[in-house]
């Protein structure tokens, strides 16, 4: 989230899309609530009417993949209506800046496409600059060529026709909508974007999100209090696992993975660490090297140093243009070329899409370690479904895990809060943290190299590992201390000192942190992420901010660009809830974007600090496929054509190649039904854990699929049919629920029917059905590879006999 | 004074937090249930449920409303419960001075088939549920023991939304006609349901018998 939990209470508009906020994260809700009583509109777009539509002021059903049309639309209704936020677009944002001649768009395409990589040439989309290389820039936004002309031209075929027609939703509930939101375009307004997963899983999740982004830039929504753009994460640490680098592509807080084309630490940081000639640009990813080298210096201690690279050498690099992510890894394992590994707290076999292959795919390991609390669809997957134990080879070892209750830790939550759990009861029978388990099988393979040597034993043997793991010994070390003694102007900090903040950190070795976006979280004052202290300022107050409860990434800051909810004169567009303001030449309220002055004055900054650039991306030539969301259906789509182009599917997209990876053809009649799959407030995602706990199964027991009455009668299916859903992929067993919260859709003149399904539903628990993922696809994201397991086809027929249910 | 729930289900999300952490508070274990084409489940009330979240649905001109009751024991003023128990069995069923709550003891094991159903009979909101293991009459017991102990019901402790509320009786009718008077401009069949007469009060949006649906199965 770019605000916090809390904060949702200050928006004029709630706006939830690509979410089931009621239900997978409950507490949202709190604060929806308070929003609504404090006269807030709460709209809810989602293809099924859910616990949270029921809470919401307005609901309208979409069908599953048109969350592009629907929301270009409501981009070319903000520009022509002009209800867009006109200082904030024109001294906040791009919009004025001019685009290069390279940049072009045509039918779907956007210019450098390359067929047959797949793949654009970005360069081609890149700023048209002066003689010292900043963007040109023509601020009356009339030069054809400004972000702000090229945005409309390129949204202006999304039309209340063409985005009614292919969305399934009314002209009359697309305008209410855009009316509504439109509306917070005024100074003093603000809308919250709620969003999570059903935006993400789509095969154009990414910019999914960059066109909210574009609209919340367009009505001067980032930076203010009740604003931003909210990332429901999953289970409270989803924010922390990703801060740290649960994901293949980054090393913690968010530096680049190394690659084989850099192959030294200069290599490293040249490319990674952008410039800027600007002076009213802090371009903060300019500290890059800073991090980087304390990172290293965490991870190699002594044994890292300036001439060895703070051990650079040692880590693994990555191929260029070769994708690590769980699909192809999981690709990779089905096709023969992986030989074992270990999988922690995850259950592929059940919540990776494609379930039949994963499954397959285990199969060819010849061991396997599984780090878990249950057993799993997973760690069990050699007994399961079909599967003759004798006939597999697989080794597989299961680590008994405890419960977040049993251990010391912290989470970070979507609002970037760092906050210490404490032990509550003793790990049960022979149950470890997974901290425990990583630690002492580090140290054993360590032992391991001592003794037998083996090739490249530096990473192992260099590696600056904990005797013993302990919580807050990590803590310490994620934030970082001294590594010699340091004199900077006059104050000297001793080797081991807790550094105070990542402005601290250096690039020559001095410091280590092993996250610096988390520097500051311990530093020499103590352990931030216990506190627990309710005082606030009287400014604080009218916003719900408490900066001395837990702390927050980055430097305590609990909204993120911040700057941009002022004037350029520091002076705030929303007085009644400010975040900052300028007074007596200091910054008051919340931790500024950097103490430089506003905007306006001569030291004074622009506020998007991440963008080398300093404005807010409405054109953003960072994405693999393309500077401007456009619409492409998904994989698998239920019509043959769309108004936007001829371009069917996302250019870019990433689809498996192999004998089980079949995709249904664009309005495929065997499987005419749209599935769309999601979680539900009972089970925890793959429901390896709360299937385990009787009282949530008691209320959830069961694998069901949501379907209207009209696709019911259709199929002679009855409310609490048993049902059959199948597809070129698999088939899976559920229970029918016949619903009115289900719709059919008119799209293009003809009638789309939407199914929904949990997945949290397995084998391994008998009788509640097994993975819904058997049906989903292994096609994803370009830019981040997230699987599309929102939109698939399918076809529905009630079961003769059923053997994965019991009745 | 008594002590007295109000529950405002235009804040209800359904999470059934309450239902599970009452189970869990009581140290009960759970039924084996199947999906039948509900969210509700368990289907109804019974000796491991004291509280059950029900879920009723309906389109009405175009538009779709979802009704959740989180329903309990409504610890009633003149309990009819305990009226109908005091003539056969004194003690089985009391009423606990301190909180108003109305508790079911273990002298309802005395009393007869026929008594025990003139007991669920009498209750105007079908609550009372036979134990058929225990032998004895079951419902919600206000968690007298944490409130005993000047600690909230579970269910109230639990719930994240503000539904759930729980207080002196004065305090909470003061609550429930102040978040009806708002609530009665957006909906204009808004009630409370039976203010007067129990010490769980719903604000209920609609006819109060809308929020029952059967299901099949």
């Amino acid at each position: 989230m770019t605000n916090h939990w809390i904060d949702i209470k200050n928006a004029d508009v709630v706006f939830i899309m690509g979410s089931n906020a009621a239900e997978n994260h409950p507490i949202s809700f709190k604060w929806v609530l308070k929003a609504k009583d404090a006269g807030a509109t709460v709209i809810h777009v989602d293809p099924k009417f859910s616990r949270t539509s029921a809470r919401s002021d307005i609901h309208v059903p979409l069908r599953s993949g048109t969350d592009i049309p629907f929301l270009g639309g409501m981009v070319k209704y903000i520009l022509d209506k002009e209800l867009y936020q006109k200082e904030y677009v024109l001294q906040y944002t791009n919009a004025a800046f001019i685009v290069g001649e390279g940049y072009d768009f045509k039918d779907g395409l956007f210019s450098g496409y390359n067929a047959e990589k797949k793949a654009y040439d970005q360069k081609k989309w890149a700023f048209a600059v002066d003689e010292k290389g900043l963007p040109k820039r023509d601020i009356t936004l009339k030069d054809p060529r400004c972000v702000f002309q090229l945005l409309k031209k390129h949204y202006d075929r999304y039309t209340l026709d063409t985005v009614s027609d292919i969305t399934g939703v009314s002209k009359d509930d697309l305008l209410k909508v855009y009316q509504i939101y439109g509306a917070t375009g005024a100074p003093d307004k603000s809308a919250v974007v709620m969003y999570a997963l059903g935006w993400t899983q789509h095969t154009v999740g990414v910019q999914n999100i960059r066109l909210s982004a574009i609209i919340q830039l367009l009505l001067g929504n980032i930076g203010v209090a009740g604003g931003g753009i909210d990332a429901l994460r999953g289970e409270p640490n989803v924010q922390g696992s990703t801060d740290h680098a649960i994901l293949w592509h980054i090393l913690p807080g968010y530096l680049p993975v190394p690659r084989a084309d850099w192959p030294t630490l200069e290599d490293y940081q040249k490319a990674n660490t952008p410039k800027t000639s600007d002076p009213k640009s802090v371009n903060w990813w300019g500290n890059r090297p800073k991090y980087m080298v304390s990172l290293l210096k965490g991870w190699m201690g002594d044994a890292g140093t300036k001439e060895n690279d703070f051990g650079y050498d040692w880590l693994p690099k990555v191929d260029p243009g070769v994708d690590y992510a769980s699909m192809f890894l999981i690709d990779r394992m089905y096709k023969g070329q992986v030989r074992g590994g270990f999988i922690y707290a995850h259950n592929p076999a059940q919540s990776f899409p494609h379930s039949n292959k994963v499954r397959k795919g285990l199969e060819k390991l010849d061991w396997l370690a599984v780090g878990e609390i249950h057993h799993t669809e997973t760690s069990d997957f050699w007994r399961g479904p079909g599967v003759n134990p004798k006939d597999i080879k697989t080794e597989v070892f299961l680590l008994p895990a405890c419960q977040r209750g049993e251990k010391d830790g912290t989470i970070s939550n979507s609002g970037r809060w760092h906050m210490w759990h404490h032990k509550g009861i003793e790990p049960m029978g022979e149950s470890k943290s997974m901290g425990w388990m990583v630690v002492e099988v580090f140290k054993r393979i360590r032992d391991l190299y001592k003794k037998d040597k083996g090739v490249f034993p530096e990473p192992i043997l260099n590696m600056d590992w904990p005797e013993v793991y302990d919580p807050d010994l990590q803590a310490k070390r994620i934030n970082g201390c001294y590594t010699r003694d340091v004199t900077i102007k006059d104050k000297t900090y001793k080797k081991g000192d807790q550094v105070v903040s990542f402005p601290s950190l250096m690039d020559d070795g001095s410091t280590s942190s092993l996250n610096w976006l988390y520097c500051g979280c311990y530093g020499p004052s103590g352990n931030f992420a216990k506190r627990r202290d309710l005082k606030q300022a009287p400014m604080q107050a009218k916003i719900g901010l408490f900066p001395s409860f837990a702390w927050a990434w980055p430097v305590n800051r609990r909204i993120l660009y911040n700057r941009a909810s002022v004037d350029p004169n520091g002076k705030p567009y929303a007085p009644d809830k400010a975040v900052i303001v300028w007074e007596d030449g200091k910054w008051v309220g919340d931790v500024p974007d950097g103490p430089a002055p506003p905007m306006a004055l001569p030291e004074g900054k622009y506020p998007f600090i991440m963008q080398a650039e300093g404005h807010g991306a409405l054109y953003g030539p960072g994405r693999v496929d393309g500077p401007f969301p456009e619409h492409y259906e998904p994989a698998e789509t239920p019509v043959t054509s769309h108004p936007f182009s001829k371009q069917m599917h996302n250019p870019c997209m990433k689809v498996m190649v192999s004998d089980l990876d079949v995709l249904a053809k664009p309005g495929d009649s065997r499987f005419p039904i749209v599935l769309t799959t999601y979680t539900l407030t009972e089970h925890w995602c793959g429901g390896g854990d709360t299937r385990n706990t009787p009282a949530l199964l008691e209320a959830e027991p069961q694998l069901y699929v949501e379907m209207s009455h009209e696709l019911a009668k259709e199929k002679g299916i009855k409310n609490g049919d048993p049902v059959v859903i199948e597809n070129l992929r698999g088939k899976v067993e559920a229970i029918a629920m016949v619903t009115v919260r289900l719709t059919p859709f008119k799209v293009q003149g003809k009638t789309v029917h939407l199914a929904g399904m949990p997945f949290c539903f397995g084998w391994t628990t008998p009788g509640v059905g097994d993975a819904t993922n058997r049906l989903t696809s292994s096609v994803a994201d370009p830019n981040v590879t997230i699987p599309e397991y929102k939109a698939c086809l399918v076809n529905i027929r009630k079961a003769d006999k059923v053997t994965e249910l019991s009745l | 004074m008594p002590m007295t729930f109000f529950i405002d289900t235009t804040r209800c999300t359904a999470c059934r937090g309450c239902q599970v952490a009452c189970k869990e508070w009581h140290d009960f274990g759970s039924n084996q249930t199947r999906q039948r084409g509900t969210h509700q489940n368990p289907p109804d009330l019974n000796p491991l449920n004291y509280k059950l979240v029900r879920f009723a649905e309906y389109k009405e001109k175009g538009r779709v409303v979802w009704y959740f009751l989180p329903e309990q024991c409504r610890h009633c003023e003149a309990p009819p419960c305990k009226e109908a128990a005091d003539s056969h069995v004194e003690g089985a069923i009391i009423r606990d001075e301190a909180t108003g709550a109305v508790i079911f003891t273990e002298k309802t094991q005395k009393l007869t088939p026929a008594q025990m159903k003139d007991v669920i009979t009498n209750c105007p909101y079908n609550i009372p549920r036979l134990d058929k293991v225990k032998g004895i009459l079951t419902k919600c017991d206000m968690c007298i023991d944490r409130v005993r102990k000047n600690m909230l019901p579970m269910c109230v402790k639990t719930c994240c939304t503000g539904a759930m509320n729980f207080g002196e009786r004065s305090k909470m009718l003061d609550l429930a006609k102040q978040r009806l008077s708002e609530l009665k401009k957006k909906y204009p069949n808004a009630q409370l349901q039976d203010p007067e007469d129990v010490n769980v009060i719903y604000l209920l949006t609609d006819d109060p018998k809308k929020y029952y649906q059967a299901v099949n199965g």
